[in-house]
């Protein structure tokens, strides 16, 4: 594998992870609890739409016949998608989507605060935008899950059944493979074994404001990062490429 | 001392003929502000309702700009209903109640939120006229007679512009692709001409608020006033994308400098408003699921802001 063709691959996982919860998220738009979480939700989906945008892009302009960001976005079948189970998990109740934001966010703040530091120009750009936007994703899940978390019995209960059917999927967010040693050796990515302790912190300190526990069952499940995705994803594409499958070569 | 009513009434009219703006800690008579209440809270209904046929077409974005502008979209229409929420709260509503009175029935919002969105042709016809007519309402209230609401609407119109915009945009491009989005195109705006003439409500011959409404100036123009201007404006652009108006009675009438436009199904409308419109259960069903499913979080919010209140106090 060349250097171009692993930065190909890292990018339209990234890309995936923000595209697929950006989707995810905006089924939510008109539905939230209060009309303030509908603004919040919306927003988080548009700022994840737009990472998606430009790591696509990237993407497509590295791919060996060239592509566009929406050709990957909209027309790749399942198994060509690499984002994480995690975040094509559906959206449950408001905790359940809160947990999955924040399991997804305290992974993506430190991986872009890391780089910030990488010898690829663009990446690094992109990183820098996105990193402003998720540390704003990351406080607000955050703070969502604490107030569940110590809010009354009804929420406690609720958001810790989030986090026991949620956390067997964050593993994967620390999935590497060859792709991984050859970016790393260049400088171009930290390797999630750097990522993961400031991970770990951040859910620590976190699940214990929320007064909540990790769970004793640690499966962990995996598949999306190597395009084996769960019974959800088909639904979801099939909901999202619909006007690309349905009117091709069409300009919207 | 006693204070007669009919003074305070009189130099309230003073006020409002010499356009000085009336602000919540003003005197006002009761019934001004019951209209405002539920002129106020029914537009910022229908920002909230407003989201639900649009919201049902983000998922299936044709590509990554529209989806990101459709999102921006909805967005905006929720920071309006939140505006317009507050500004009733000005006048002594509870926006709770409100939002039951819409949950229960009691409230209206506008009817067109009623008609489902089938197409993606549909974001650019409810942009293109939804918006479009909901700016002709609304840019008069930019000088209503009540502050908090025109300044309200201040905000609410530069954003609305932007919506019109990008919902003709929508529709130029597809009325300049293939058949099949020329195709679609003409169907939706078939579907929503009739309906967005319709949300300038009944002909001022049966419209029963307009000309207190007037007097107070909260209303500037009356119903036909601004359904003829958005016809005017409307016709040429449609014209210059190539759609057709879907009545053959339209035409130009000199005299008026205006068109004259084929008689509107009223009858449709009274039944629309009156709940029988394609999509009426489905939208109020999904608000008030939304606050349903959402009890136990805002529940949770607040017995967490006690628990953190009560441990900073002691």
């Amino acid at each position: 594998m060349t250097k171009q063709e692993a930065l190909y691959q890292y990018l339209l996982r990234m890309g995936d992870d923000s595209l697929i919860l950006g989707q995810r998220l905006s089924e939510l738009c008109g539905h939230g609890p209060i009309l303030e979480e509908d603004i919040a939700t919306t927003n988080i989906s548009l700022d994840l739409i737009g990472q998606a945008t430009l790591l696509l892009e990237y993407a497509g302009s590295l791919a060996e016949e060239p592509k566009s960001n929406d050709e990957l976005a909209f027309l790749r079948i399942e198994k060509e998608y690499t984002n994480t189970l995690l975040v094509e998990q559906p959206n449950g109740n408001f905790g359940d989507t809160m947990m999955r934001q924040f399991l997804f966010d305290a992974y993506r703040k430190p991986l872009l605060e890391h780089l910030l530091e990488s010898t690829d120009n663009r990446l690094s750009g992109i990183a820098e935008k996105a990193l402003k936007e998720t540390k704003y994703h990351l406080r607000h899940s955050s703070e969502w899950v604490i107030r569940l978390g110590d809010g009354t019995e009804e929420s406690h209960a609720k958001i810790q059944a989030a986090l026991d059917a949620l956390f067997r999927y964050a593993d994967e967010l620390f999935f590497e493979n060859e792709v991984d040693a050859i970016l790393l050796k260049e400088g171009i990515i930290p390797s999630a074994k750097v990522i993961f302790p400031f991970w770990k912190k951040t859910v620590t300190e976190v699940l214990e404001m929320a007064t909540i526990d990790l769970p004793k069952n640690n499966w962990k499940f995996k598949g999306g990062r190597e395009g084996r995705h769960s019974e959800h994803m088909g639904f979801l594409l099939a909901e999202m490429q619909y006007m690309q499958r349905t009117y091709p070569n069409m300009e919207w | 001392m006693e204070i007669d009513i009919k003074e305070l009434e009189k130099n309230f009219q003073k006020k409002i003929d010499k356009d000085i703006r009336i602000e919540p800690n003003d005197w006002m008579p009761d019934a001004y502000r019951k209209t405002l209440i539920r002129q106020i809270s029914q537009h910022a209904h229908s920002e909230v309702v407003g989201m639900l046929p649009e919201g049902n077409w983000i998922t299936r974005a044709p590509n990554l700009r529209r989806k990101a502008v459709l999102l921006a979209k909805v967005q905006d229409e929720a920071g309006h209903g939140l505006y317009l929420y507050s500004a009733a709260e000005t006048l002594g509503a509870d926006r709770e109640q409100t939002i039951d009175d819409l949950h229960s029935g009691k409230a209206k919002y506008s009817s067109i939120f009623n008609y489902p969105t089938l197409s993606w042709a549909d974001m650019g016809a409810i942009g293109w006229l939804v918006d479009g007519a909901a700016i002709m309402n609304q840019v008069p209230l930019c000088r209503c007679s009540y502050g908090p609401y025109a300044r309200a609407m201040v905000r609410v119109c530069k954003e609305e512009s932007f919506h019109q915009r990008q919902g003709f945009e929508i529709m130029t491009k597809l009325a300049a692709g293939t058949q099949a989005q020329k195709e679609m195109a003409q169907d939706a705006f078939n579907r929503f001409w009739w309906p967005a003439l319709m949300m300038f409500g009944p002909s001022d011959a049966d419209s029963s608020h307009t000309e207190q409404s007037m007097n107070w100036k909260i209303k500037r123009h009356t119903n036909d006033e601004l359904r003829q201007m958005f016809v005017d404006a409307t016709v040429p652009q449609a014209e210059l994308i190539g759609l057709t108006i879907p009545d053959k009675d339209l035409k130009w009438n000199e005299a008026k400098e205006g068109y004259d436009y084929g008689a509107i199904n009223w009858d449709e409308f009274w039944q629309v408003v009156g709940g029988n419109g394609p999509c009426n259960k489905e939208r109020v069903d999904a608000r008030r699921k939304a606050k349903e499913d959402g009890k136990w979080v805002v529940e949770a919010a607040m017995a967490f802001a006690q628990k953190r209140s009560a441990k900073k106090s002691a």
